[in-house]
């Protein structure tokens, strides 16, 4: 890996309004960019808010939409990661991270986990992805997830197997469970154990990114936090408000970990394969009979 | 299967409340929720209860007390008492008042009925005209209507639909009664509103906890159990809940369950609001 500055911006997207939210990145790639990062990322369908229900026909984008030349070109000047709900050839509507480089889509992630439960209903209006890829950037190899797919240890599995220095998790987060003595959201407490946890076990940096605001009375908590590849946070923006903050992402704390902890030389891609594949096996066996 | 004493415990320990916490999402919610509307203001109809301290309590927090209208709505038999701890809430908080009685109102459409209503018909026609004051005075004062209903009233239909439960947003609608308690404590409600025992106020005596016939502390745990645990009835009663009384609370969720929802639209197009034409609340804000 290269070392590279990493800013995280936390906004507060507005609904279904991608004129104003593409403002609101220019503005933050700016912010970014004076802070001296290389790269910016913003939260999970950061240009078009979340709870989209019917409007998703209304938000989804091609990816040579005239809307996004500005964000494009921005992205001339440092690499932008952002969110936004991609229209295929065939009209599905998928929630996708992107990796812009030079005003050119280096990758794009689908969210393979849409999440259609509690408060929920992604399925309804959204089709999900069907592949995890880590890819290279001029800082090294990375990968980006969306929200759900990190409620599944194995996308961040296939991400450190693929050789991701960074995982991104882009993420819509409600904030809910008020119980006393805790000091925090229950999801912030949860979503905090998670990046942790990740980024010990692949002995890689996390970023998550998470948004303000409120849609519909669901608040998003924010507390967007980077996480070294010991587990131990470098950044955390405040809660609940927008924020902008780097961290300083280095190859040599890399190595110092990997160095004292070889779990990722020591991963199994070979016996993980051969075990996926005997149990996709007996579900598609189990599902037919 | 052996009693779960634990059962209990958790149900305290969840309805423990972080009320900085739970201060700084519902006072952001309030300022946001209405804030999208192009509106900086809110009116509130304050009882000289709780659950009305709280909202307004929030309100002036979040919007500053001048942007904030408690409006007192007495009847010729509320309790003095009330009113006077409703003027010592405005008083506190610096929100500006308005006083509107209406005996009046109430009486003039109570004359004109055949009949002899009963309470709870009289008490639902006093909630109403408390709405239609309410949403008179929003306009007036250009402020949205803050909602007053708990968690545990409206779970319980303890309410009067398109009365006290009518609102623009609402900040206590997922706190159970004892959360608005503790809640109160924490934004310095006068100690007078938070003792007294809790009354919607429609007649002289009224007593919630003697008109529903259980108290809201034992109704609380098991509601959070039953509906942010979902546990089962079973579970509660093999835990030491009183039988009678999951069974009661299961009864009146279901049963009100209608006063949670829009009205029933019949379906006859491709598209029905609500059913399949589905936006946000906050489509465009």
């Amino acid at each position: 890996m290269r070392d590279f500055r990493l800013a995280l911006a936390q906004i507060k997207p507005t609904l279904g309004d991608l004129e104003r939210n593409l403002e609101r990145h220019l503005d933050f790639v700016d912010r970014a960019a004076a802070a001296g990062a290389d790269l910016v990322v913003f939260p999970e369908q950061s240009l078009t808010g979340y709870f989209l229900s019917d409007l998703v026909a209304d938000a989804a984008l091609r990816r040579g939409a005239e809307l996004l030349q500005p964000l494009r070109q921005a992205s001339r000047g440092i690499d932008v990661i952002f969110g936004f709900v991609e229209e295929t050839d065939d009209h599905r509507f998928l929630p996708a991270a992107a990796y812009l480089h030079h005003g050119e889509f280096a990758h794009v992630h689908h969210k393979v986990y849409l999440v259609t439960y509690g408060l929920f209903d992604e399925a309804r209006d959204l089709a999900a992805g069907s592949s995890v890829r880590a890819f290279d950037t001029r800082f090294g190899r990375q990968a980006m997830l969306i929200c759900e797919d990190l409620w599944h240890p194995t996308t961040a599995s296939i991400a450190a197997a693929d050789g991701a220095d960074v995982i991104h998790g882009l993420s819509s987060s409600p904030g809910r469970g008020v119980a006393g003595g805790r000091g925090q959201l229950g999801s912030a407490e949860t979503w905090r154990r998670l990046n942790r946890c990740y980024a010990q076990l692949h002995v890689c940096y996390v970023a998550h990114c998470n948004r303000v605001g409120f849609e519909d009375g669901v608040n998003f908590w924010g507390g967007s936090e980077v996480i070294g590849p010991d587990g131990e946070p470098l950044a955390r923006a405040p809660e609940f408000e927008e924020a902008l903050i780097v961290a300083d992402l280095q190859d040599a704390a890399l190595r110092r970990q990997r160095a004292r902890l070889p779990l990722r030389r020591d991963e199994d891609p070979a016996l993980n394969s051969r075990e996926f594949a005997r149990l996709a096996a007996r579900r598609y066996q189990t599902d037919a009979g | 299967m052996p009693a779960d004493p634990s059962l209990r415990a958790r149900a305290q320990a969840g309805l423990q409340l972080d009320a900085g916490l739970v201060c700084r999402v519902l006072e952001a919610f309030i300022r946001d929720e209405i804030g999208k509307f192009g509106i900086q203001r809110a009116v509130v109809a304050v009882s000289g209860g709780i659950d009305s301290a709280v909202s307004c309590a929030l309100a002036a927090r979040a919007l500053g007390p001048a942007q904030v209208r408690a409006v007192l709505l007495p009847y010729r038999t509320s309790n003095p008492a009330s009113r006077a701890d409703a003027e010592t809430l405005v008083e506190r908080l610096g929100v500006s008042s308005v006083v509107i009685d209406i005996s009046a109102a109430v009486d003039g459409l109570l004359r004109e009925l055949d009949d002899d209503p009963s309470p709870l018909r009289r008490g639902n026609v006093m909630a109403r005209a408390r709405m239609m004051a309410l949403y008179d005075q929003s306009e007036a004062f250009g402020g949205l209507v803050v909602g007053t209903s708990n968690k545990t009233e409206l779970l319980l239909g303890y309410g009067t639909q398109f009365g006290d439960m009518a609102s623009a947003v609402n900040p206590i609608g997922d706190l159970y009664k004892t959360q608005v308690q503790a809640l109160a404590e924490a934004l310095d409600v006068p100690c007078a509103i938070r003792e007294k025992a809790p009354s919607a106020d429609l007649w002289a005596g009224q007593s919630d906890e003697e008109e529903l016939g259980f108290g809201y502390a034992p109704a609380d745990q098991a509601l959070y159990l039953l509906i942010d645990e979902m546990y089962r009835p079973a579970d509660l009663t093999a835990a030491g809940f009183d039988a009678a009384l999951v069974c009661d609370l299961q009864r009146r969720v279901v049963r009100s369950q209608f006063k949670r929802r829009l009205p029933v639209i019949a379906k006859l197009s491709n598209r029905t609001i609500d059913r399949d034409f589905r936006y946000p609340r906050d489509w465009g804000r």
